[in-house]
């Protein structure tokens, strides 16, 4: 149970009511979190964005727009749209790797005399995302 | 007795939409042009002409048609998917991308194998394919990123056109 006024109504500054739509997303002891989110949607949008769904997907819906909220702020430009695109041409850059090197395998089964070429690893996984885009300031929880 | 200004004929989609007069330095004119009612409206809807005006104020000019760009695309994946709106394809992709780490290091642990055997006899080449892989780095504040959606891996189309994004201007 919150006792007192959640994050959103503190930051209105207005009487948090016993219904009100933010207080189970917005708790007062992370205010940032409400100041993101409605610094790039605004509050009303938020109320009505988490009216129209059930209950039990609002959770989940208050995460997500707070973490494109985040990405906005941080990237005023191009938001999460920025990690998708990196994200996309890693998949195409991979997938394009992974037929190139099936196609050697196919090769190989058939002439299994033939030495293959080296293999280059030219393409690192290792860094998928930039942590700048991911990393919140409270990394305890998992997002989802 | 009132002075009525003239319309303006070319007011831009957000100025139509807004029912207000479009005045030449508009910020959203150059952007959302009358002929495409819904992007604007979209935009509207998720983020709001104020957010979006601000929003725009604090990027240089020269970026505000890829800001636009992005929100748009933004809005159309909050509104396509309320609850996960761009996460889902971030989270699709990653699991993708995730799936073909493990896909390239199986093939290319077969090539090794081809090329360390080669040289050997030439009896039968037995694959194996529990190779041994390096585990996948996660991304801190991702770890679950990746499989808390049920959707399938390669249903990214629901996202819009993620290829005008591949090659654009949105990757310096």
């Amino acid at each position: 149970m919150i006792s007192g006024r959640c994050a959103a109504c503190k930051y209105l500054r207005r009487r948090c009511p016993s219904d009100c739509i933010f207080s189970l997303y917005f708790p007062p002891n992370d205010p940032q979190r409400f100041a993101c989110v409605h610094r790039i949607y605004g509050a009303s949008n938020v109320g009505k964005m988490l009216q129209q769904l059930p209950p039990p997907l609002r959770a989940q819906a208050a995460d997500t727009l707070y973490f494109e909220a985040r990405c906005r702020i941080e990237d005023p430009v191009y938001g999460c749209v920025g990690i998708i695109s990196q994200l996309h041409e890693q998949v195409q850059s991979a997938e394009s790797e992974l037929a190139k090197a099936q196609a050697e395998i196919a090769f190989l089964n058939c002439n299994p005399q033939e030495a293959p070429a080296p293999i280059e690893a030219n393409s690192n996984f290792n860094n998928l995302l930039p942590e700048q885009y991911l990393c919140p300031p409270s990394a305890q929880n998992s997002w989802f | 007795m009132k002075n009525h200004e003239p319309r303006s004929s070319s007011s831009c989609a957000a100025c139509k939409l807004l029912k207000r007069r479009c005045t030449p330095n508009c910020i959203f004119a150059p952007y959302f042009c009358s002929d495409e009612p819904t992007k604007f409206a979209k935009v509207h809807k998720v983020f709001g002409a104020s957010n979006v005006s601000k929003i725009l104020a604090e990027v240089p000019e020269e970026q505000r048609e890829d800001t636009v760009n992005s929100l748009a695309f933004e809005a159309e994946a909050r509104l396509r998917d309320p609850v996960y709106g761009c996460i889902g394809a971030i989270a699709l992709l990653q699991r993708k991308t995730v799936e073909l780490q493990h896909d390239l290091t199986i093939a290319r642990a077969r090539l090794a194998l081809y090329a360390a055997t080669s040289s050997s006899s030439s009896s039968s080449i037995i694959l194996d394919d529990h190779v041994s892989m390096a585990p996948f780095p996660s991304v801190p504040g991702c770890d679950g990123l990746a499989y808390s959606f049920g959707q399938s891996s390669s249903d990214l189309s629901r996202y819009g056109p993620l290829n005008d994004f591949g090659h654009g201007p949105y990757i310096s």
